[in-house]
């Protein structure tokens, strides 16, 4: 199989995986399956996979250097679109669902409640990132565009904080979360430190 | 005196019919007794092994009574037999909400004994039929206001806490009582991860303990309470957040200190011993002002948000017992 269908294979798996939990929740949803408060489930099930999906979009080109497999760096712009779009669908579900576009509530919200402020911050962040993961914006930023794009560790740490600034006492997964980040954040700062052959994203 | 009762006659089925006609908002008693007790024990059935939905009619004849008409005293509905036994904060079988009513099957509520002791005249341990007198039993339908701001009507089953206090005696130097659940990792497996210190402590103020409005349920839907609940025994204080109902209730402690209880220890800035609902008293990271009413009008798109009450709509009863209180202080 040559490189360019592996990597269609590859994406292939991309799209069915990070599509998977939403279907699972419109599937929730038509079934009644939601529980009784149906509507933090819907706000918090995106949060998680937007979260998850983008820890696994940071954790590509670590594994793709440890392992040498470069097929996995065109996965990274699918990856980071897809947890963008969930993260996105999560804000609407609060703005529009949640509070009912109230925007004296949401405004009190994003000023009073740092935990809203961190996710806002976080998504806010990702929206220049999702606009420039285009070919054309790589060429036209050039070496720019790599800077610009380590903001995705700045969102994903403000994502994993606004979760864990949220539970009342059992931060298991907000820790595990944590954990992952900060792995990630060694290797990729260890790796950055050697010399290898870099490739943009394409 | 202690009245025994039986062990296998459910407490439904003695509940004194004085019980059903004091209800101030239960129309058409009669009609919903004779459908109640040829279609009860189906649809509790029905309402735990079938199929989510949260439609009124598929929970109406839960237990002994029509429940589709019954209301608040400000004309609430109820939150169906469904919400109330799926979506449960009991951490002694998971955090999450659907956890309880996953895992609790490993609790076994009976045989069960409560030990009351402290500072009282007559300490002693009880099996559970001797704690509850079957004469004061009564339906209560109660707000029930969690303190992450979402909110139930549930008509619970239970007597006045006041009751078992005035057998005990309590000295006149004890000022609060300390409650405890069970502690058993065994059978609430929750207990093996310390998201909290184990077991649970709750406690109130005596006089608080004594008001009318506080009550230990031993029922909802006017049915022996399911395991997520908190069986066979819990604590309701209507006008204080849920955490403040303490479930599977093993101890009950008369004391002169204020009970250290298990969420003010977990975090004491967020959590304190009072916990009355108050809507200008924020928790420090998120507000109290408004709660996500569940039920009938809560679905997957749209789900009433309404304010929050001062003492969760019992400010008219329990007002008095905070008369220069600082709320801000004392939260």
């Amino acid at each position: 199989m040559n490189k360019k269908r592996r990597v269609l294979l590859l994406k292939g798996l991309v799209w069915l995986l990070c599509l998977a939990p939403g279907v699972w929740l419109v599937w929730r949803g038509f079934t009644d399956r939601l529980g009784a408060n149906a509507i933090e489930e819907v706000l918090h099930r995106l949060g998680d996979t937007s979260l998850v999906i983008l820890l696994v979009t940071l954790s590509i080109t670590p594994i793709r250097r440890l392992t040498g497999w470069n097929d996995l760096a065109p996965l990274r712009r699918p990856l980071g679109l897809f947890a963008f779009f969930y993260l996105t669908t999560h804000f609407l579900w609060y703005a529009v669902v949640d509070e009912g576009l109230a925007f004296e509530f949401i405004v009190e919200d994003v000023i009073e409640r740092p935990y809203i402020l961190a996710g806002f911050t976080a998504w806010l962040m990702l929206i220049p990132l999702a606009i420039t993961s285009t070919k054309g914006w790589i060429r036209r930023l050039k070496k720019n565009w790599q800077k610009l794009h380590r903001l995705v560790y700045v969102a994903t740490g403000l994502g994993v904080l606004h979760f864990y600034w949220q539970v009342k006492a059992d931060t298991y997964w907000p820790l595990v979360a944590t954990t992952v980040l900060v792995a990630l954040m060694l290797l990729r700062i260890r790796q950055a430190r050697r010399p290898s052959q870099r490739s943009l994203a394409d | 005196m202690l009245i025994r009762k039986p062990n296998d006659i459910p407490s439904s089925e003695i509940t004194p019919e004085s019980v059903y006609i004091n209800r101030r908002h239960f129309i058409g008693k009669t009609a919903g007794i004779a459908l109640g007790g040829v279609a009860g024990a189906g649809a509790i059935g029905g309402a735990i092994a079938g199929r989510p939905g949260r439609a009124a009619a598929q929970t109406a004849q839960v237990g002994q009574r029509d429940w589709s008409a019954v209301r608040t005293e400000l004309g609430e509905e109820l939150n169906s037999f469904e919400d109330v036994t799926t979506y449960n904060n009991f951490y002694e079988f998971g955090t999450q909400k659907e956890d309880p009513a996953r895992n609790a099957h490993t609790l076994r509520p009976r045989p069960w004994t409560i030990e009351v002791g402290g500072m009282c005249a007559n300490p002693g341990v009880y099996g559970l039929e001797d704690f509850i007198r079957p004469g004061t039993m009564e339906d209560r339908i109660y707000r029930l206001r969690c303190v992450e701001a979402w909110s139930m009507v549930i008509p619970w089953y239970g007597f006045a806490l006041k009751d078992v206090i005035d057998r005990a005696d309590p000295l006149g130097s004890a000022r609060y009582v300390e409650f405890k659940t069970l502690l058993d990792p065994e059978q609430m497996p929750g207990q093996r991860a310390r998201v909290l210190d184990w077991p649970y402590v709750e406690g109130l103020r005596l006089d608080e303990a004594r008001h009318p409005l506080t009550i230990l349920a031993t029922g909802v839907y006017g049915q022996d309470l399911p395991n997520q609940n908190g069986a066979p025994i819990r604590l309701v204080v209507p006008w204080k957040y849920g955490f403040k109902g303490i479930k599977s209730i093993v101890s009950m402690t008369f004391t002169e200190q204020e009970p250290f209880n298990s969420w003010k220890r977990s975090a004491s800035h967020e959590y304190g011993f009072y916990a009355n609902v108050n809507p200008e008293v924020n928790h420090p990271r998120w507000s109290q002002a408004r709660e996500r009413r569940l039920g009938p009008n809560c679905g997957v798109f749209s789900c009433e948000q309404i304010p929050t009450m001062l003492f969760n709509g019992y400010v008219d009863q329990v007002a008095g017992l905070y008369a220069g209180l600082d709320l801000r202080v004392y939260y």
